[in-house]
C-alpha cells in the first residue's frame, strides 16, 4: 500500500513540476528522463526481478515502435489503438523469445547473447523487408491532435509517458509483493530450489519477459510518437538495449525507485555533458562513460543502494 | 544451378574473412573462459589497433606487417592495465559490474576515436593493396590470403603458448579453478590481467592482418563484436579450437548467404546459426573445455 501512495505522490509531484515549468529545456528533460525511466523500468523486470540479463532489449522496443508507425501509416489506426497494438505485439515478441530460449534452459551469458542475436536478426529483416520501409525507415505525418496522439506542448507528451512510467511503476510495486512476484525472485535467486518447491520456473520466467517486453515496447512506441521518424539501426539497435539496463544497474536492480533514480541521474549527467563539452563531437561521451566507470567503481550496489545505506546509519545514529 | 566456378572463390573468400574473425574471436573467448566476462570493450579495442596500424603507416610509414611487432605488444599492455588498473578494481566481482565497466570503456574509446579522427572512414594505400593472386577457378586478394595465413599462424602461436608453457598452464588453472589455483600459489589476478592482455594482442594481430584491405571508423568495432560473439557461441564459450574453427565456418556462412540471399540479407545467416546453435547446441561444437 505504501508503494502505491508513493507511486501516486510521484505521480502528483511529477504532474505539478510540469504544469509549474515553462522552460522548454526543462520540459523536455523531464520528459526524456521519464522516457528513460521507462525504458529501465522494463528491463528491471526481467533482469532486476527475474535475474535474467537480456542485452536485447531494443527487440521489443523497435517492435512497438514499427507496429505503432506500421498501424498508423499503412492500416490508418488511430494513434491510441496502435499503442495497444505496439504493447501486445511487442509483447507477443517478447513471449515467443521468452519461450524459446527458457525452454532450452538458456541462463547468464548465453541468454544475454542471444536476445542480442534476436534484437540483430530483427534489425537485418527490419532493413530487408518491404512494409517497414526498408533502410529509409518511416516518417509520420505530423499533425497535431489528442487523437494522434501528438501534443503541440511538451507537456502533452509528459503527461502521456508519465502515465506509461506510472503504470510501470504499479506493475513492478507488483512484483515486489506478489504471489508471482515472490516466484520470479525465487527462481532468479535460486532456480533449483525454486523447482524443488513447485515454481513452474519457465513460465514465471516467460511471465516475466512479457511484461518487460510490453512496458519496453510502449517506449518504442512513444519514441514514435516524440520523434516520428524511425528506421531499423534507430530502433533495432543497441542503443535503446544498453539505455535500459545501464540505468537499471546504475540505479540498483530489484528495487521499485532504482531505474527511476539512474534514469534521472544518468540523463542528467549525459545533459550536463553535453552542454558543457558539447562543441567537440565525442568529448561528452568520453565524459559520459568515464563517470559511468567512476559510478560503478564507488557504487558498486547501485544509486538507490547508497540511499537506503545512508539512511540505516541516520537511523542507526538516532536510535 | 551453381557452379563450382562460382561457389569456390565464394569458399575461399569466407575463409581468410573467417581467419581474421578467428582471431578476433580467440581473444573474447580467452577472455570469457577464463574470467568469466563478456568483454563489451573488445570491438573497441580493435578499433584502437585499426587506428594505431593506420597511424603507423602514415605517420611513419610502417608498413601494416611491419607494425605487428609495435601494435601486439602495444596492445598487450593496454590489456594488462586496463584489467588490473580498471576493470578488475571497478567490476567489484560483480558480472553486471563488470559488464557496465566494459561497456564504459568502449563508450570512451569510441568517442575518444570520434574526437581525435573525426566520424571520417579512413584507409591506407601500400604497394600491394590490389595484388591479386590467383588460386584454381578463384581470384583472390593479396592481402586477404596474407590475412589467413597471419591469423592461423598467429591462432597457432596463441594455443602453443596455452598448452605447452608455465603461464598456458597457469592459465588453464585458472580457468577451472581459480581457488585451486591461488592455493597452488598461482598469483590469479596476474594471470587475469594477462589473459586480458593477450586476449587484446590477438587484436592488435587481427587489426595489422586486417586493415591493409580493410577500413577504420570510430564504429568499426561494433560489427566485429557481433560476429566474434557469434564464433566463441558456436565453438563453444571458453574452446580455442571452437573459436578457431567457428570462425572459418563463419567467414564461410557469411559469404555463401550473402552470394545466395543478396548483400543486405548476408549477415542474417550469422544469427541463424547463432540463434540455432544456442537452442539446440548452447555448449556449442567444441564443449566448453579449456
Amino acid at each position: 500500500m505504501t508503494d502505491a501512495i508513493r507511486i501516486a505522490g510521484f505521480a502528483l509531484v511529477i504532474g505539478a513540476l510540469t504544469l509549474a515549468i515553462d522552460s522548454g529545456v526543462w520540459l523536455t528533460f523531464i520528459m526524456m528522463a521519464l522516457y528513460a525511466a521507462l525504458l529501465a523500468l522494463s528491463w528491471n523486470m526481467l533482469g532486476g526481478f527475474g535475474g535474467q540479463f537480456s542485452f536485447g532489449h531494443a527487440a521489443f522496443f523497435g517492435s512497438g515502435a514499427y507496429v505503432q508507425a506500421i498501424a498508423q501509416l499503412s492500416v490508418g489506426w488511430n494513434a491510441w489503438l496502435a499503442l495497444a497494438a505496439a504493447l501486445a505485439v511487442a509483447a507477443g515478441v517478447g513471449a515467443f523469445i521468452g519461450a524459446l530460449t527458457f525452454r532450452y534452459g538458456l541462463k547468464g551469458s548465453y541468454f544475454a547473447l542471444v536476445t542480442l542475436a534476436f534484437a540483430e536478426v530483427m534489425r537485418i529483416l527490419a532493413v530487408s523487408v518491404g512494409f517497414t520501409g526498408g533502410g529509409v525507415g518511416l516518417m509520420l505525418a505530423p499533425s497535431e491532435s489528442f487523437a494522434n496522439m501528438q501534443f503541440a506542448s511538451r507537456k502533452g507528451y509528459i503527461g502521456l509517458v508519465l502515465a506509461l512510467v506510472v503504470a510501470a511503476l504499479l506493475v513492478t510495486a507488483w512484483l515486489r509483493h506478489s504471489r508471482f512476484g515472490a516466484q520470479l525472485q525465487a527462481v532468479r535467486d535460486n532456480e533449483d530450489a525454486a523447482r524443488a518447491i513447485g515454481v513452474g520456473a519457465w513460465s514465471v520466467k516467460v511471465g516475466a519477459i512479457t511484461l518487460s517486453a510490453a512496458f519496453m515496447g510502449a517506449g518504442g512506441a512513444f519514441y514514435v510518437q516524440v520523434f516520428q521518424y524511425i528506421d531499423p539501426a534507430l530502433v533495432f539497435g543497441p542503443a535503446s538495449s544498453v539505455e535500459a539496463l545501464v540505468a537499471a544497474i546504475v540505479g540498483g536492480m530489484g528495487t521499485l525507485w532504482g531505474p527511476v533514480l539512474g534514469a534521472a541521474v544518468l540523463h542528467l549527467l549525459a545533459e550536463l555533458t553535453r552542454n558543457l563539452f558539447g562543441q567537440l563531437p565525442g568529448l561528452n561521451m568520453i565524459v559520459y562513460g568515464c563517470v559511468l566507470v567512476l559510478i560503478v567503481m564507488f557504487v558498486p550496489n547501485g544509486l538507490s543502494g547508497v540511499g537506503r545505506s545512508v539512511r540505516d546509519g541516520w537511523r542507526a545514529r538516532r536510535g | 544451378m551453381l557452379e563450382i566456378g562460382i561457389l569456390f572463390p565464394s569458399v575461399l573468400n569466407g575463409l581468410t574473412t573467417g581467419a581474421v574473425y578467428a582471431l578476433v574471436a580467440l581473444g573474447l573467448t580467452l577472455i570469457y573462459g577464463v574470467l568469466h566476462i563478456i568483454n563489451f570493450a573488445h570491438g573497441a579495442a580493435l578499433m584502437v589497433a585499426l587506428y594505431a596500424v593506420y597511424l603507423l603507416k602514415t605517420q611513419f610509414g610502417i608498413d601494416p606487417y611491419l607494425a605487428l611487432v609495435i601494435v601486439v605488444p602495444g596492445m598487450f599492455v593496454f590489456g594488462y592495465a586496463l584489467q588490473r588498473g580498471i576493470i578488475n578494481r571497478a567490476g567489484h566481482g560483480k558480472d553486471e559490474n563488470i559488464l557496465l565497466v566494459t561497456l564504459g570503456i568502449a563508450i570512451v574509446l569510441e568517442n575518444l576515436a570520434l574526437l581525435v579522427f573525426k566520424s571520417d572512414t579512413r584507409s591506407i594505400e601500400t604497394g600491394y593493396t590490389l595484388s591479386t593472386v590467383a588460386i584454381g577457378p578463384a581470384i583472390i586478394a593479396l592481402p586477404k590470403l596474407l590475412a589467413f595465413g597471419g591469423a592461423l599462424a598467429a591462432s597457432a602461436l596463441l594455443l602453443l603458448i596455452l598448452t605447452r608453457t608455465d603461464l598456458g598452464r597457469a592459465i588453464r588453472a585458472v580457468a577451472k579453478e581459480k581457488h585451486g589455483a591461488k592455493l597452488m600459489g598461482i598469483d590469479v589476478e596476474h594471470v587475469y590481467a594477462m589473459c586480458f592482455g593477450i586476449g587484446l594482442a590477438c587484436v592488435g594481430a587481427a587489426a595489422c592482418f586486417l586493415l591493409p584491405a580493410y577500413y577504420v571508423n570510430p564504429q568499426v568495432g561494433a560489427g566485429f563484436v557481433a560476429v566474434a560473439f557469434t564464433i566463441v557461441v558456436l565453438g563453444g564459450m571458453g574452446s580455442f579450437v571452437g573459436a578457431l574453427v567457428g570462425g572459418l565456418l563463419i567467414g564461410v556462412v557469411e559469404s555463401l548467404s550473402g552470394l545466395f540471399l543478396g548483400e543486405s540479407l548476408g549477415q542474417i545467416g550469422i544469427f541463424a546459426v547463432f540463434i540455432a546453435v544456442l537452442l539446440f547446441r548452447p555448449q556449442g561444437l567444441f564443449g566448453a573445455r579449456l
